[in-house]
């Protein structure tokens, strides 16, 4: 067993896990963030993309014995003080879900993509989130969404 | 499915790593990024006894400039490669071919050494490494250090001249500063490994083409560089009866893979296509 620190959303974890314990599962089983979901296991779906160190990576494909003194964001770490993430919102307005099991991952995906890039094209919203999958919405209001999402956090930068 | 159980060693320097390899041999594998072993991993396709992780060595991280040279760390991620601004100006080739790679969250772990030593032959960062010249300093046991050319670096499948008890530690990269690049590669959807990859770079002089350098992806059981289609291409004009002239050997004494995506002889006119396409857009055309 390994002794790991790390600090998910927002808060400290020390505990003893197997060195083969992969960071979804330790996010999952371990520190019950169960927002955070297992979709093909093969990292192709993205569904359990999560930020280390707020960058996204796919959590299924990261040990836990990796993220040692880092930092995890998951899907549950976005909403402030009860008040949902402007791209949250914007899932949540767009209708950019149907079954919603990709929805975590999307987000937190999403999220990555305006992180770098505030004002994507809709080309470069396709690109930025070509590594999760969604088999039901065509994708279609997915990146809606993230155009929406878009103009809210740069209004709010503006405004701020 | 998860891996089967295994020790995890993190050492923080390059000796320690070598120390940790010289005492578990065959039964450890060594962690880059972890994009390609964690899925083998998983599904079990291996089962080492012990796990060296190079994720703590900072050493093995990061991109500098020695003269004529671009000096890449092993461990520097794809993305810190695509954000390099010094990549992006001498060696435009490995940015085109790295930006193809997998998906930005692979990208934000996945590490250039990871892929060059894991030596896929469908992998993306073999061939522009080849065509761009690059040479690979293997670090080994006690301090010692020795530097392979990019012809003698991969050997077979998946296999490399990185020997028992060493480690990949930087690659030099000859600075091709204004070569126009293009990585042509072909996949039925985005998120495939190469069924073809043509990495071109280019150097232009007045219309005509007055360097080539030309690497090949998945035409083989390793990448390789075309050098007589290089030679070819020298003093050529960049037009499509010009090149396609050059180019039409490009496939000779390859011997590509069979498989779901395509036969040996599909893949050799498919590279025949992919090249043309690839020098063109390398010259500007």
């Amino acid at each position: 067993m390994s002794r790991i620190t790390v600090i998910v959303d927002g808060v400290s974890y020390t505990d003893e896990v197997e060195p083969r314990t992969l960071l979804v599962h330790y996010l999952r089983e371990t520190v019950g963030k169960t927002g955070t979901v297992v979709g093909c296991d093969t990292s192709n779906c993205g569904a359990c993309t999560v930020h280390l160190d707020g960058t996204s990576v796919k959590s299924c494909n990261v040990l836990a014995v990796q993220a040692d003194g880092h930092e995890v964001t998951t899907i549950e770490g976005l909403a402030q003080n009860g008040e949902l993430h402007p791209v949250q919102k914007a899932f949540h307005e767009c209708h950019a879900l149907q079954c919603g099991y990709c929805t975590p991952g999307m987000i937190m995906q999403a999220c990555d993509v305006l992180k770098n890039n505030p004002d994507p094209s809709e080309q470069e919203i396709r690109e930025g989130l070509e590594g999760n999958l969604c088999r039901c919405t065509g994708y279609h209001n997915i990146v809606k969404a993230v155009q929406q999402a878009a103009g809210e956090l740069s209004s709010q930068a503006v405004s701020s | 499915m998860i891996p089967a159980q295994f020790d995890y060693i993190a050492p923080s320097s390059v000796e320690e790593a070598i120390r940790a390899l010289a005492e578990h041999g065959d039964d450890a594998k060594v962690l880059a990024g972890g994009q390609s072993l964690l899925p083998i991993l998983r599904m079990r396709l291996n089962a080492p006894g012990v796990v060296i992780d190079l994720g703590r060595i900072g050493e093995l991280q990061g991109i500098t400039e020695e003269g004529d040279t671009l000096v890449i760390g092993a461990m520097t991620t794809y993305a810190a490669v695509l954000a390099s601004e010094a990549v992006g100006t001498h060696a435009a080739l490995l940015s085109k071919a790295i930006q193809t790679v997998a998906d930005p969250q692979i990208r934000h772990r996945g590490t250039i050494g990871g892929a060059l030593v894991h030596a896929d032959p469908a992998g993306d960062v073999g061939a522009p490494a080849l065509a761009l010249g690059a040479e690979f300093v293997i670090a080994g046991p006690g301090g010692s250090s020795r530097t392979v050319a990019g012809d003698d670096f991969f050997e077979d499948l998946f296999t490399t001249a990185v020997g028992e008890g060493e480690l990949l530690t930087h690659i030099r990269v000859p600075k091709h500063t204004g070569w126009g690049a293009h990585y042509e590669k072909f996949v039925r959807v985005s998120h495939q490994w190469s069924i073809v990859g043509i990495a071109a770079t280019v150097r232009s002089e007045g219309g005509s083409i007055a360097e080539a350098r030309v690497g090949l992806t998945n035409m083989g059981s390793t990448p390789l560089r075309a050098k007589a289609v290089e030679e070819a291409l020298v003093g050529k004009p960049a037009t499509d009866e010009a090149v396609r002239a050059a180019v039409a050997s490009v496939a000779e004494g390859t011997n590509p893979p069979s498989d779901l995506n395509g036969d040996s002889d599909y893949r050799k006119h498919l590279a025949t296509v992919l090249t043309r396409r690839a020098v063109l857009a390398a010259a500007g055309a």
